[in-house]
């Protein structure tokens, strides 16, 4: 029950980012003219919240099976990211581990990158996994059936989710006197985004920031070592 | 044609979500490299996806990022000061939806500005 509780707040801020975005994504679907079962199903099988913005215009426009295996492919990169720093943490989780890899969003990421493994850690992300997961299934399923009757001015309520980055990078930042990674994640990010522009940055910044921090790897990595 | 579009979205996802725990499984020790990318890469990824999040910032047109910046600037210092990741959040959200809701349009034609 305790652990019920601290899943819930946990995971409150996401209730209300991905009510919202999803809701939004129903909406723009159904102005789309897709169904509720299309809805659904992009919620529960992709689920990844830019990608199904960005697969509305793919669908749309009629794109072709490569050119949205290859918009797929570069809109969710990031996401080999957070396997890689979460190969150790996943290891043991037994049953839950292929859902646990398969929900692996960024704002599931958000909540369980920083969890120190414990008694109850696996059930912990479980639940985490799971209700971000329906979070996400039934924003987008009210907004698919509300359609266009929402009168209530929501514009602005997806900073929720900058705002989530926000507390866990302050969280971390205060946690840690090594310092070095946020920098390095932060000026790469901002580098690579004046360099390349906002739809293109995120690649080179990945691969800019796997650099900088494999080329300190001897400076730093005695450092975190346990 | 929809459906398998929505099919390969769903599958290349998946893959990108499920490619290095299967090259680094269970039956193998990770290598020690990636165990320190592990470690540090939280760190990065976190400030990337706030970059990610407010690149849609355009500097040199109204609003110049204002709602963003102060927004973020709340969340930080309200989040120094109580620690609690729902009041940070919830205020940040408050403050950025009544600013780009009109309160920044008013700031903005004041007459003095």
């Amino acid at each position: 029950m305790k652990l019920l509780k601290k899943v819930m707040i946990k995971t409150f801020p996401v209730l209300t980012g991905y009510l919202v975005l999803g809701m939004g994504f129903g909406i723009l679907m159904i102005k789309n003219e897709f169904g509720i079962l299309a809805i659904v199903a992009m919620s529960l099988f992709i689920y990844a919240g830019s990608m199904q913005y960005v697969g509305i215009t793919l669908l749309t426009a009629g794109a072709g099976v490569f050119q949205t295996a290859l918009t797929t492919l570069m809109v969710n990169a990031r996401h080999l990211f957070y396997g890689i720093s979460m190969v150790e943490k996943y290891r043991e989780t037994g049953i839950y581990k292929p859902y646990l890899i398969f929900a692996l969003t960024d704002e599931t990421y958000s909540l369980v990158c920083n969890e120190e493994k414990g008694e109850d850690s696996k059930t912990y992300f479980f639940l985490v996994s799971l209700c971000n997961h329906f979070y996400w299934v039934a924003g987008s399923l009210i907004g698919g059936v509300l359609g266009n009757m929402i009168t209530f001015d929501t514009t602005g309520i997806e900073f929720s989710m900058t705002a989530l980055f926000l507390t866990v990078f302050v969280e971390q930042w205060l946690g840690t006197k090594q310092h070095f990674p946020a920098l390095s994640g932060l000026s790469c990010s901002v580098l690579c985004l004046f360099l390349f522009g906002k739809d293109k940055f995120l690649i080179p910044t990945m691969v800019l920031i796997t650099v900088s921090l494999l080329i300190n790897r001897k400076k730093y990595g005695e450092l975190t070592k346990e | 044609m929809k459906s398998i579009l929505i099919v390969v979205m769903a599958v290349v996802t998946a893959l990108l979500r499920f490619l290095p725990f299967l090259i680094w499984n269970g039956k193998r020790k990770t290598p020690e490299v990636i165990v320190y990318l592990g470690k540090v890469l939280p760190y990065s990824i976190m400030a990337m996806l706030v970059v990610y999040c407010l690149k849609d910032i355009t500097f040199l047109r109204k609003p110049f990022g204002i709602p963003e910046i102060l927004a973020s600037v709340a969340v930080i210092l309200v989040h120094l000061w109580k620690r609690n990741t729902l009041i940070s959040i919830i205020l940040g959200t408050a403050v950025y939806m009544i600013l780009i809701q009109g309160a920044l349009s008013i700031i903005l034609h004041l007459p003095i500005l």
